[in-house]
C-alpha cells in the first residue's frame, strides 16, 4: 500500500536532511576540521528513510559503519549527529563514539557498528525480548552486501526463523565491500535468495526508490507484527562516494568505472522521489525547493550547535564505562 | 548450615532470580536436558520461553542475549570457556564496549556463566581457562567463585548488576560441596555476594598467597602442609577479578612481607600478573623476597595423563614457591 501524504513529505525532508547532512561532512572533512574516517550514506537515502518511515517509533533499528542515514532516518537530532562527529560533549555519545557509532537511542537506536554484521544478532535478540515481554515493537536491522557473508548474519537469520522473531533483515547492498563487488563475494545471485535457505520471505527491491522500499518493508512489518516471523529484503543501492572519507588511496584503484558511478547517479534518490511526489500532484516542485531551503537552514544550525559545543573533559575519559561503577584498577 | 555442592548452588541462585524477576531468561546449548547440570527442572518450572534451547551458533545466541538486555531483559548465557573464542565479536566488539562507546545510552545487563573444564584429559579444546583474556578488555565484570556459597551468591549479584558479567565455574570446585545458608537464617532473607571483596580464606602471618579460582584449593592445601613446618599462610580469594579488591591484598602483604599467587591460567598477562604488578607497583616496600607466581605453564593443554598434569599449578608447587620466599 502507497504512503499517505504526510508520510510521503517526511520521507522527503529526511532524505533531504540525510543528503545535506552528508554534504556538510564531505565539506568540513575536506577543511579538516572532521577528523577521522567517515563513510558517506550518499546515494543510499531511500534506503534508511523508506525503510524508517514504515516503523514506529517504538520499534528499535540497528546499523553499521555507515551510520550517519540510519538516525537521521528515524528522528535522531540533526545537532547532536554533527556534534558526535566532531567529537563533542554535545554528541550522541558525548564523542566517544564518533562516525561509524551515530547512534541515538532515544529514536530507538540500538547502536551502529563499526565490525560488518555484528549488529544483526543484537536486532534478532531485540525481537527475542519482544516476544517474550508480549508486546508489538518490531526490529530492523541494516546491513551491507559484505556484512551478509558474515557467520553472525546466517546464524541470526535461522535463529529468527526458528524462533519466529518479529525483525526485519534489511540488506543495503550499495554492491561494494569497500572495494570488493557482491558478485565476487556472494554466492547467490542475490543476497535475498538466500531467504529460502532460512525458511523466511526473500524481496528484491529497488533501493534507490523509497516507496518501493517503504512498501516491501510495511509488508515485513506487518508480518513480524503479527507473529509470522521475519523477512529480508535485499535494496538494492548504490554508493555514490567512495567508501570513506580519508582513504583516498582507494579512490585512485580502478575497482568500478565512472561510466558505472555516472549511471547509478542517474539514478539518484532524491530525484526520483522529488519526481514521484511531484508527477502524482502530491507536491510542487516549489513545495519541495522550499522544503529543502529549510533543511539548508537546520543543517546550519546544526554545524553551529557542533562547533559551538565544548569538547569532553579529561575526566569524562573514564566516564560513561558502567552501569554500576566500579573501581578504576 | 545446609550444604550443597557447587552446581546445586548455581542452580538455587538461577531460580531464585527467574522467580525474583520474570526479564530474568536461560539461554545455552542443551540446558532443558541440563547437561551440565545447573538447569535441571527449570524449564518445567519457567516454560520454553525464559529456558531457551540454542542452536550451535554463539556468535547468534550471545548477540542475541545482548540484544534483549538493550531492550529491558536479563538473560543468563550458559556456555563453556572454550567456546567463547566463537562467539567473542559479540562479547569483546559489544558487549564490552556498547556502554561507553555510545556514551552511556546503552545498559547491558546480561551475565555468561561458564564451566572452565581443565585437568580431565579434555585436550587444548576444552581446557580454556581464559578470563585474563576479559580481564584486558575493559567493560567486563568476572567473577571466579571458588565454593558454593561465593557461587551462589555472585551470580545472584551478577545476575542484578547492570553491566556484562562473565561467571567463571572452576571445573575442579564445581562438584565441591559447601555450606550455604538457608534464605530465611539470612538476616535480608537471601544470598548475595558484593563484587571487589576479597575473602581471607584463612589469617596468617608469614606469606600471603592469592589463589585465583581453582588456584585456592591449592592454596588452602599448601597452607595445610605449611603450618606443620610451622608457618603461617594466609590465604586470599580475590572472588572478583574485576572488579579487583586490591586493597585486601596489600594489606596482607604489608603484614606478610611475601606474596605467592596460585592461578591456573596460562602465566602470560594472567590474573597472576596483574596481581603481582599491581603489588610491585604499590606494595614493593612491604616485600621481604620476589613476588612468585604459580600459574599454568605457556604451552597448549595436551591430552595425555603423562603430560598434562605437568601444566598447572598443584599444591606442591605453591609450597615449593612457599618456602622459596622464605629462604
Amino acid at each position: 500500500m502507497p504512503p499517505d501524504r504526510d508520510t510521503l513529505m517526511l520521507m522527503l525532508e529526511r532524505m533531504y536532511r540525510i543528503r545535506l547532512f552528508e554534504e556538510t561532512v564531505i565539506e568540513i572533512h575536506s577543511t579538516g576540521e572532521l577528523q577521522g574516517p567517515a563513510h558517506p550514506y550518499i546515494g543510499e537515502e531511500a534506503v534508511a528513510v523508506g525503510a524508517c518511515a514504515a516503523l514506529r517509533d517504538t520499534d528499535y533499528i540497528a546499523g553499521n559503519h555507515r551510520s550517519h542515514g540510519h538516525p537521521i532516518a528515524k528522528g535522531g537530532d540533526l545537532k547532536r549527529a554533527l556534534a558526535e562527529l566532531l567529537g563533542k560533549q554535545g554528541g550522541y555519545c558525548h564523542g566517544k563514539g564518533g562516525s561509524m557509532h551515530l547512534a541515538d537511542f532515544s529514536v530507538g537506536i540500538l547502536g551502529e557498528s563499526g565490525i560488518v554484521a555484528s549488529s544483526v544478532p543484537i536486532a534478532t535478540g531485540a525481537a527475542l525480548a519482544s516476544k517474550q515481554q508480549g508486546k508489538d515493537f518490531v526490529s530492523l536491522v541494516f546491513f551491507g552486501d559484505g556484512a551478509s557473508n558474515q557467520g553472525a548474519c546466517h546464524e541470526s537469520m535461522n535463529l529468527a526463523s526458528l524462533w519466529n522473531l518479529p525483525v526485519i533483515f534489511l540488506c543495503e547492498n550499495n554492491q561494494y565491500a569497500i572495494t570488493t563487488s557482491y558478485k565476487n563475494s556472494v554466492s547467490v545471485d542475490h543476497v535475498s535468495d538466500r531467504a529460502p535457505a532460512y525458511n523466511m520471505p526473500g524481496v528484491l527491491v529497488d533501493g534507490q526508490d523509497a516507496i518501493a522500499v517503504y512498501e516491501a518493508v510495511t509488508v515485513a512489518v506487518q508480518r513480524a507484527r503479527a507473529g509470522e516471523g521475519p523477512t529480508l529484503i535485499e535494496a538494492l543501492t548504490y554508493r555514490f562516494e567512495d567508501h570513506s572519507l580519508g582513504l583516498d588511496r582507494i579512490r585512485k584503484s580502478a575497482y568500478r568505472s565512472e561510466e558505472e558511478v555516472e549511471e547509478w547517479r542517474k539514478r539518484d534518490p532524491l530525484d526520483i522521489h522529488e519526481e514521484a511526489l511531484i508527477s502524482t500532484g502530491v507536491a510542487t516542485r516549489e513545495e519541495c525547493d522550499a522544503m529543502k531551503s529549510d533543511v539548508v537552514v537546520l543543517v546550519a544550525e546544526a554545524l553551529e550547535f557542533a562547533r559551538e559545543s565544548p569538547y569532553p573533559e579529561p575526566s569524562d575519559l573514564f566516564e560513561d564505562m558502567w552501569a554500576d561503577p566500579i573501581p578504576a584498577p | 548450615m545446609p550444604e550443597m555442592t557447587y552446581v546445586a548452588a548455581i542452580a538455587e541462585a538461577t531460580r531464585e532470580e527467574m522467580e525474583r524477576d520474570e526479564s530474568v531468561y536461560l539461554m545455552g546449548e542443551d540446558i532443558r536436558q541440563s547437561v551440565y547440570g545447573a538447569s535441571a527442572g527449570l524449564v518445567d518450572l519457567f516454560g520454553e520461553d525464559r529456558v531457551i534451547d540454542t542452536p550451535l551458533s554463539e556468535s547468534g545466541f550471545f548477540g542475541a542475549a545482548i540484544g534483549s538486555s538493550l531492550v529491558g531483559q536479563r538473560p543468563i548465557v550458559e556456555t563453556v570457556t572454550s567456546f567463547f573464542w566463537v562467539g567473542m565479536d559479540q562479547m569483546i566488539s559489544q558487549a564490552s564496549k556498547m556502554r561507553y562507546m555510545f556514551g552511556g545510552q546503552a545498559t547491558l545487563p546480561v551475565t555468561w556463566r561458564a564451566r572452565m573444564f581443565y585437568a580431565r584429559g579434555a585436550a587444548a579444546h576444552h581446557s580454556d581457562r581464559n578470563y585474563p583474556v576479559f580481564m584486558n578488555c575493559p567493560g567486563i565484570k568476572i567473577i571466579c567463585p571458588t565454593n558454593p556459597y561465593d557461587a551462589k551468591g555472585l551470580l545472584k549479584t551478577a545476575v542484578r548488576d547492570n553491566d556484562p558479567c562473565i561467571l567463571f565455574e572452576d571445573g575442579i570446585a564445581i562438584s565441591s560441596r559447601g555450606e550455604v545458608p538457608a534464605n530465611e537464617d539470612l538476616p535480608n532473607g537471601e544470598l548475595l555476594v558484593p563484587f571487589g571483596e576479597a575473602r581471607i580464606v584463612r589469617e596468617g602471618t608469614d606469606v600471603t598467597v592469592v589463589g585465583v579460582a581453582g588456584g585456592v584449593a591449592h592454596a588452602e592445601a599448601a597452607a595445610d602442609v605449611m603450618a606443620q613446618e610451622g608457618v603461617s599462610v594466609e590465604v586470599i580469594d580475590p572472588r572478583t577479578l574485576v572488579p579487583l579488591d586490591k586493597k585486601t591484598i596489600l594489606k596482607s602483604v604489608e603484614k606478610t612481607g611475601r606474596l605467592v599467587i596460585a592461578d591456573p591460567a596460562h602465566k602470560v598477562c594472567s590474573a597472576a600478573s596483574e596481581i603481582a604488578s599491581i603489588v610491585a607497583e604499590e606494595g614493593f616496600w612491604s616485600l621481604q623476597a620476589p613476588i612468585m607466581k604459580v600459574a599454568s605453564e605457556q604451552v597448549n593443554i595436551p591430552y595425555s595423563p603423562a603430560l598434562e598434569p605437568l601444566v598447572y599449578p598443584t599444591p606442591e608447587r605453591v609450597v615449593a614457591a612457599i618456602r622459596e620466599t622464605l629462604s
